[in-house]
């Protein structure tokens, strides 16, 4: 683990959370979240958990961000908050 | 202040994001109106609860959890030191959050499904104006 890198993926993974539920466009909301995904898979990776890594790289920054961009496709983009 | 801060922030700080996280998709969940919003929250406070379950198996100085095949050859003939265990981080947390991380996509996946059906149904993912829609159709009746 080193700490420097530590600090600052988790102040990013921060600021990506809180632009993500921020913004009123979905598909940026959901773009921002693959970014989100990305980061906390660098940090699983920093942490010495290569396979969560790999799996959070795939399932939580790829699949999920699909998902809800082929549901905004389904529905609505814009958003009220 | 500045002794708190060497002694309990720094070195806790991956308990200390973990809060912070958490506390900002459980504040989406309750506060957000739009029902993706809230999906995306609660994902995010999953990986809150997956940030604390992999920070408790993490040493200070230790690698990724593979061990040389050299060294498992020898601690096989009888070599107890052949494997440090304080140079291999606990990978069983590891193990544990892996099968959380696949179990939450399909959720997330379910829910979306859930919402698009929401959608064909009252035209919105917005939760007043569906709350709204499902008054007046009681009303109705």
């Amino acid at each position: 683990m080193i700490v420097t890198f530590d600090i600052i993926i988790l102040v990013f993974l921060v600021i990506a959370a809180i632009i993500s539920l921020s913004v009123k466009d979905l598909l940026a909301a959901a773009m921002v979240f693959g970014i989100y995904g990305f980061l906390i898979c660098l940090l699983w990776a920093e942490m010495g958990a290569v396979d969560v890594a790999f799996t959070e790289a795939t399932v939580g920054a790829g699949v999920s961000t699909v998902l809800i961009i082929a549901t905004i496709l389904n529905t609505r983009r814009r958003s009220t908050d | 202040m500045e002794a708190f801060f060497k002694e309990a922030v720094v070195p806790h700080f991956n308990f200390w994001i973990y809060v912070i996280i958490m506390m900002i998709g459980l504040w989406s969940v309750i506060a957000k109106n739009n029902l993706i919003k809230k999906l995306i929250g609660l994902s995010i406070f999953q990986t809150a609860i997956l940030l604390l379950y992999v920070s408790l198996g993490v040493k200070e100085g230790a690698s990724i959890p593979i061990i040389d095949h050299h060294a498992a050859e020898r601690s096989l003939v009888g070599d107890a030191g052949a494997i440090n265990p304080d140079l291999i981080a606990n990978p069983v947390p590891h193990v544990l959050m892996l099968t959380a991380i696949v179990v939450g996509v399909a959720t997330l996946g379910v829910a979306l499904a859930l919402c698009q059906m929401i959608y064909k149904d009252f035209g919105t993912l917005e939760e007043d104006e569906v709350l709204q829609k499902i008054k007046a159709l009681h009303d109705d009746v």
